[in-house]
């Protein structure tokens, strides 16, 4: 039974961890492309101004590294406050939704509106009108660009509590408030968590398409500021440097952001229990 | 535990009546119709029948999670309204709960603290035989101790009537014989008014005093059927002749109530 079945599978060591097939087939594939990357420019002869090498790429991010870690640091600090509100706030909404229908009839269409519209369209009209206040500006951008997935999942998971435990609720003559706390706040938790995963490298796109908007103005400057100022300079391989770590953080989100949900969930949600044959 | 026989029916107090009980849903389905069924207290009263013909309807009649379209329904028996639990089919667990936070939970919601119904818990977990299994939480469990642990949860509220809709449906015959007898003693310890969905023939004679026999189509009360054999019943009551005899009648009136005229 359970307290035997944990201790008699042994417990996967890091080192077989990090070398399991879901780490080794990626990487794989990823060393092949840049092997064929660095085969293609060498035998095409293209000049690094229009596609840099590898390794160039890689001198020139350690060349650059403080200006280019600092930058990052500031796209990151705008990222994680975005991502903070679309959490807070996105939960909040969606709470909003469930308590009252008709909160969420009169106001869903325009979430709706405000995640179709294409922020590259709306930013420039959020930085002149927050024209004094830059890092307001490009938080509020990442903001509408990250909120809109923590709503929709959330109010899909706060309504999508078993129908057996809504009745167990009812019979205990519960009230709205302890059916919320108790029974549909943790209904919506998977759901909650699936939705900061999606925010998560929606906000950090967020925060560099805004930089990209607001230009080179400003003291504190982000990473898109960095990649922009290559571009006029025709400096290729320092974009390519700036673009790998801007990946490299939205990976490092994504996968913080997983860890942070399997923890959360591993004692009893099938997405966070590893399958076994 | 000394034998008992059950009392006869007409000495025990009736706890919980529908009159002429007709249920229907807004899509035309007529869940029941003129349905009359009187359940005593300390009865354990088994409700039998094809799927479909109502019986959870009437359980949640009972529990007032809906109400009667046409009828009434009436509660004789002083308080026990207020002290009703409800085993479901799939157990019903909060997943993200342990066991001892699942049985404690109509506790806590009923605003009484953790160190008020510490025992309560512990006395519980130890009707059903869960010791040891506290801290677990339900996807670790088999389907037999998720059934325990929602028994468990039952009992905790000290219930005098028990609603229990197919509890054990979807176990195997092993796991669902022993609970049979763990439930059947139980009842028979703690004096509770039980009334009990299943469609397993066998598990209706062996626990109830009394059988309630429904047709479907619409959804009735085909005949009642009283079992007063001495209790608690054991594997040679299953193994007898008399046994047998239940069984027959109950499969013939549910042939009956299915609409067929050759018995089985
Ligand atoms: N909420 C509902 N809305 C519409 N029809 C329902 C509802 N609940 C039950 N029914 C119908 O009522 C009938 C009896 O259902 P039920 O009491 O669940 O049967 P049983 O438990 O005996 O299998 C079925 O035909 C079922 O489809
Ligand atoms: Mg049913």
């Amino acid at each position: 039974m359970s307290r035997s079945r944990s201790s008699l599978i042994p417990k996967r060591s890091l080192i077989q961890r990090v070398f399991s097939a879901d780490v080794l087939a990626p990487l794989g594939v990823g060393l092949a492309f840049l092997l064929a990357w660095d085969l293609f420019v060498q035998i095409t002869g293209l000049p690094p101004y229009l596609l840099p090498r590898p390794g160039l790429v890689l001198q020139t991010l350690f060349e650059n590294w403080n200006e280019l870690f600092s930058s990052l640091m500031v796209t990151l600090q705008i990222t994680v406050i975005a991502f903070l509100a679309a959490a807070v706030s996105g939960l909040g909404i969606s709470v909003l939704f469930t308590v009252n229908k008709w909160i969420e009839r009169s106001l869903f269409p325009y979430a709706v509106i405000l995640q179709t519209t294409p922020l590259v369209a709306i930013a420039p009209l959020i930085v002149i009108w927050l024209k004094d206040n830059t890092l307001g500006a490009l938080v509020l951008c990442a903001w509408i660009a990250a909120f809109f997935p923590v709503v929709a999942n959330t109010t899909l998971g706060l309504n999508s509590v078993d129908r057996n435990l809504t009745n167990l609720f009812k019979l205990y003559n519960t009230n709205p408030w302890q059916r919320l706390i108790y029974l549909r706040l943790p209904s919506a938790l998977p759901y909650f968590l699936g939705g900061l995963r999606i925010s998560g490298g929606l906000s950090l796109i967020g925060a560099v398409v805004a930089e990209f908007v607001a230009g080179t103005g400003g003291a504190k400057s982000g990473i898109a500021y960095q990649i922009l100022i290559a571009s006029y300079n025709l400096q290729i391989p320092k974009m390519f440097a700036a673009l790998l770590l801007v990946t490299g953080l939205g990976i490092l989100i994504f996968v913080g952001l997983s860890a942070l949900s399997d923890a959360l969930l591993k004692d009893w949600h099938e997405s966070a229990v590893k399958q076994e044959s | 535990m000394s034998s008992t026989v059950p009392p006869v029916r007409s000495t025990l107090k009736p706890a919980i009546s529908l009159s002429n009980v007709t249920k229907a849903f807004s899509t035309g389905t007529v869940a029941l119709q003129d349905v009359s069924l009187t359940i005593h207290e300390g009865e354990f009263l088994s409700l039998v029948g094809p799927s479909g013909c109502g019986k959870s309807t009437i359980l949640s009649l009972i529990a007032g999670l809906s109400s009667p379209t046409q009828g009434d329904l009436t509660w004789q028996m002083p308080d026990a309204r207020r002290n009703l639990a409800f085993v479901f089919q799939d157990s019903a667990l909060l997943p993200w709960a342990t066991v001892q936070e699942n049985i404690r939970l109509p506790l806590k919601l009923a605003g009484i603290s953790r160190s008020a119904s510490e025992d309560r818990v512990a006395e519980a977990i130890e009707l059903v035989g869960l010791q040891g299994f506290e801290k677990s939480f339900p996807r670790q469990l088999s389907g037999g101790m998720k059934m325990r642990v929602s028994i468990a949860r039952a009992i905790v509220t000290q219930p005098k009537v028990l609603l229990m809709d197919e509890p054990f449906g979807a176990l195997d015959e092993i796991t669902r014989n022993k609970l049979n007898e763990d439930v059947m003693n139980l009842w028979h310890q703690k004096r509770w008014t039980i009334a009990f969905v299943t469609h397993n023939i066998y598990e209706a004679v062996y626990l109830s005093t009394r059988v309630a026999v429904m047709g479907v189509n619409p959804g009735r009360i085909v005949t009642e059927l009283d079992i007063p054999e001495p209790y608690p019943r054991s594997e040679t009551f299953r193994q007898s002749p008399i046994f047998g005899q239940y069984r027959y009648q109950l499969a013939e009136a549910l042939a009956l109530g299915m609409g067929a005229t050759v018995p089985l």
